[in-house]
């Protein structure tokens, strides 16, 4: 049986201090109007309390070293601690972005045949690799897409498509950069409507943003007239990465069509996702828009020496300081070395038999319903809505009594087409016991009394959270308690 | 030559089974699953190299990172490096922490969470605001969401910035306030004191003016100390004053929230993260609570769970992507949550004490390098206001000549302003911190005077 380490563990302020504090503040020679005057109230710890606090709470959180963390759309893989080790030799993490580039080649290179990795992997002409994050990566794809068209002199085009299953931060990202949103319905196969989509491009529309396979985990066999649709509109075709776990060397978004992607390098390349980042979001472009990317652009010359390039008059500039999350940057370099071709189309492969496998035994189990068509990809996405019907078990709740199995729960309410939504990607990290676990679980608690499943969790550090509570009466820091 | 042994790790447990999965599956082959992408756009491989061992791997990557040069460095341009305690790297290392998502499930991430509410605690507290949300990508990025924040607030279009903040930073201002077709309007410096010159930003403050930014110190190392006069001018036009940091001088420096700042944000690389060649990075975000409901990114909350136990949660999350899409405050999902769990437990690591002699000593490192640089003849510091741990030097000699000459000598030199900033012809920007020993000073010093002699 699954149980969580359990602590009361108190806040930093309210452990108790035995160092000896500064009774007057040290003297220094500021101007008077910007000295500080009162003191910072961080309690001075010793080492031994302050290790002991923040393992205590590490033992209160799951991540993919615990165990399966199948969250849909977020491929949540196994990170290779290889990548963690290298990340830290110092001549990688001692460097200074502004040192002369005869003393960083190595950094260079690197950044430089990532570009090019990445490029090979998606059908992509030019990468950059500045973004901090696929939300960010999206909001550079719409700068990109807003200077392609000044460019052109096309600049009456305002508009951007999605999907209605499109990830919430496509609108976001669209609308930070000005554009107006167009959602349209998909067809009752959960894909793309090309009658709805032809009428809906018109000589306004800038671009088309898509993630392919979508986020019901079905692969968009129209992409091809998609495309031409797209195109003949005037528009661009966007890909929205986060999926790109799904077809490694079986399909590239630059051969389907598509003029801007951006990768996540914390899904598909096994970067750690780290509690919430840091993340990377390189954005790859077909050759029409290469003059666009920010700077800098990273060179060799003929003697195989690596530069900076700043010379880039139609460039956007920046939206990062300096030239990307380089260790991130740096882990995805070593993941794909160490992968090669085979390994990256391998890992693709399995985590779509992985997917398809547990689908297949939680649709014959006939306990949820699977809407939309069969074939999926690296995820699919169940529905509750019987269970809810018939024993008012929503996908909350069995959410929460998965974390009673030890088990990270998959993505819920997402898509939101789909009713009490279950999205679940197990990735190929995932060995079969694991699947067959997670698929008995999910059986079982079909079953169980729902007495129990709706009070779930009882084996976590706490119990369900009151969040309506959290939002209501804000507490925001240890000063408001 | 990469040795040729090594054990192949594919981090694919199930390809061994396949076979036996497809069965059960009712699956004939693998390509059956991609039976629906068009014929014409499959492939079938990737050109790249072979996979490699993990032994090859590191061979590999040691031959890479040999290329690398980390020699001692005086770049200033906000980012140095910093002392880590072993005991900051220990707990960060730990894969709970950094193998989790987005804490998406409270109760599974209890820790995560609970270490988030004392960052935005600790952030909180440094820069004397209500709240801070769980990070932004950078400094530059929160720049960028700032000027957003201020719109939304009071629906103006107009934002002040210094003229002497990072070309970076201008960049990434300029791209985030397209969108909303926020005007941007530069106030120059006192090319005598280096800080913001007071009467022109007199002059320039009208109705439209959402908000106002200035840094403390500022690009070129220098305090703003006319605070309180900079903030009446902002707050007699009704504009949002926001002051942007470098964290490791709250220690000594008065908190923006004590001189009437709205908004701080700043980039908290410096509180344990490593240069990292400019990336991880660590975007600083703090206000007043008013502001509370259009702050972009992620906020913890402290509730309790329903037998009444203290818990954490992600909060306000009506302000966000995945609940309002196109309405959001901010497209933000990904953030740099390990970067700030680092700042955390460093600052947790060096205490309220500990913060303030790091600053102290970084400012007294400051004090004493510009002195010693400026008694060398030919060189002098080039601005007259107080300056923390970077200053300017402006030099009689071609600074990229000094900067060649000095990296012969395994020596890196200041930055070059003259590329952004062309008045400042002969300026080099140079930066210490408490890693700079006496001797690495003095060893500058020294190489500048031969360098500059020949």
């Amino acid at each position: 049986m699954y149980r969580s380490a359990v602590y009361d563990e108190p806040l930093l302020n309210e452990i108790e201090s035995y160092k000896k504090v500064y009774e007057v503040r040290q003297k220094n020679t500021l101007p008077n109007s910007i000295q500080r005057k009162e003191k910072i109230c961080i309690s001075d710890l010793d080492e031994t309390q302050i290790v002991r606090h923040f393992l205590h709470l590490s033992q209160m959180n799951y991540g993919i070293d615990s165990g399966i963390y199948p969250l849909g759309s977020c491929t949540m893989k196994y990170n290779p601690k290889i990548c963690e080790e290298i990340t830290r030799w110092d001549n990688f993490a001692n460097t200074h972005p502004y040192q002369d580039p005869s003393t960083i080649q190595g950094n260079l290179q690197i950044m430089y045949e990532l570009e090019r990795m990445l490029c090979e992997i998606s059908g992509m002409d030019y990468f950059t690799l500045q973004p901090a994050a696929g939300a960010h990566g999206e909001f550079l794809g719409m700068l990109l897409t807003h200077a392609y068209h000044e460019f052109n002199k096309d600049n009456q085009r305002d508009e951007v498509i999605l999907p209605d299953t499109s990830h919430g931060t496509n609108p976001a990202s669209a609308t930070m950069a000005g554009y107006k949103l167009t959602e349209i319905p998909s067809t009752q196969d959960g894909t793309v409507d090309l009658n709805i989509l032809e009428k809906t491009l018109s000589e306004k529309t800038a671009c088309f943003m898509l993630t392919n396979p979508n986020t019901l985990g079905i692969f968009e066999s129209d992409i091809l007239e998609i495309s031409k649709l797209v195109h003949k509109a005037g528009a661009l075709l966007y890909y929205d990465g986060a999926n790109m776990n799904a077809i490694m060397g079986k399909a590239r978004p630059g051969d389907m069509g598509f003029d801007i992607v951006h990768l996540n390098l914390h899904k598909t390349f096994a970067t750690p996702h780290g509690g919430g980042g840091p993340g990377g979001g390189p954005v790859g472009v077909k050759e029409k828009l290469e003059k666009f990317l920010p700077t800098p652009r990273i060179i060799k010359d003929k003697k195989g020496n690596y530069d900076f390039d700043y010379n880039c008059p139609y460039s956007i500039g920046k939206v990062k300081e300096f030239y990307g999350n380089f260790s991130v940057l740096l882990k995805a370099y070593v993941y794909i070395t160490m992968m090669g071709g085979d390994g990256l189309k391998e890992a693709s492969e399995i985590a779509v038999l992985n997917s398809n496998y547990m689908k297949k035994k939680l649709v014959e189990s006939k306990k949820y319903e699977m809407p939309y068509k069969q074939l999926r990809k690296h995820e699919f996405v169940l529905s509750c809505d019987k269970l809810k019907q018939e024993k008012n078990i929503r996908a909350l709740d069995v959410a929460k009594r998965l974390l009673d199995y030890g088990l990270h729960p998959p993505t819920i309410y997402f898509p939101l087409i789909v009713k009490e939504a279950l999205m679940i990607e197990p990735t190929e990290s995932e060995p079969k016991n694991e699947l067959d676990k997670y698929v008995d679980a999910l059986i079982k608690i079909a079953d169980e009394n729902p007495e129990v499943v709706k009070n779930a969790p009882n084996n976590t550090p706490v119990k369900r959270i009151d969040d309506v509570g959290a939002t209501k009466t804000p507490v925001l820091t240890w000063k408001m308690k | 030559m990469l040795p040729s042994w090594g054990i192949l790790m594919n981090f694919i447990p199930n390809s061994t089974i396949k076979s036996n999965m497809l069965k059960e599956t009712g699956l004939k082959d693998i390509d059956e699953l991609f039976s629906d992408i068009p014929k014409q756009i499959q492939i079938n491989n990737l050109n790249l190299s072979k996979g490699l061992s993990q032994q090859e791997t590191e061979q590999k990557l040691k031959e890479i990172a040999n290329k690398n040069n980390s020699m001692p460095s005086f770049l200033g341009g906000g980012i140095k490096p910093h002392y880590i305690s072993p005991a900051v790297k220990s707990i960060i290392s730990r894969s709970e922490f950094y193998t989790a998502y987005t804490p998406y499930q409270p109760e599974a991430s209890q820790g995560f969470l609970q270490a988030m509410f004392e960052y935005q605690s600790m952030i909180s507290e440094i820069t004397g605001m209500d709240i801070s949300n769980a990070s932004l990508y950078d400094g530059a990025t929160a720049l960028g969401e700032v000027a957003l924040m201020c719109s939304r607030i009071n629906q103006k279009k107009t934002f002040v910035i210094p003229q002497n903040i990072s070309w970076e930073k201008k960049s990434v201002l300029k791209n985030y306030a397209k969108g909303p077709e926020i005007k941007i309007r530069e106030i120059s410096y006192n090319t005598k004191t280096g800080k913001i010159d007071l009467d022109k930003l007199k002059k320039n403050i009208d109705n439209d003016i959402t908000g106002v930014y200035i840094e403390n110190p500022n690009f070129f190392g220098v305090f703003e100390d006319d605070v309180e006069k900079i903030c009446k001018i902002v707050k007699d036009n009704n504009s949002v004053f926001v002051v942007g940091v470098d964290p490791v001088s709250l220690g000594i420096a008065k908190s923006p929230g004590a001189y009437g700042a709205d908004i701080v944000i700043g980039e908290g690389r410096a509180f344990g993260n490593p240069m990292d060649f400019g990336g991880s990075s660590l975007g600083i975000f703090a206000c007043k609570n008013e502001f509370l409901r259009q702050m972009p990114g992620r906020i913890i909350g402290m509730t309790k769970d329903f037998d009444g136990r203290r818990a954490f949660c992600m909060t306000i999350q009506t302000r966000e992507q995945h609940i309002r899409r196109g309405k959001a405050t901010s497209n933000i999902c990904t953030n740099e949550g390990l970067c700030a769990l680092t700042a955390v437990t460093y600052l947790a690591w060096l205490g309220g004490d500990g913060l303030e002699e790091l600053s102290k000593i970084n400012f007294e490192k400051g004090q004493k390098l510009a002195k010693m640089i400026g008694s060398i003849n030919g060189f002098e510091k080039r601005f007259t206001g107080t300056h923390f741990n970077e200053f300017v030097i402006k030099s009689k000699i071609n600074p990229n000549k000094i900067n060649k000459d000095l990296l012969k000598k395994g020596v890196q030199g200041g930055l070059i302003l003259d590329k952004c900033y062309p008045e400042l012809k002969d300026c080099m920007l140079f930066g210490v911190s408490e890693m700079h020993t006496d001797k690495d000073m003095e060893k500058l010093v020294s190489t500048l005077k031969e360098v500059s002699h020949v």
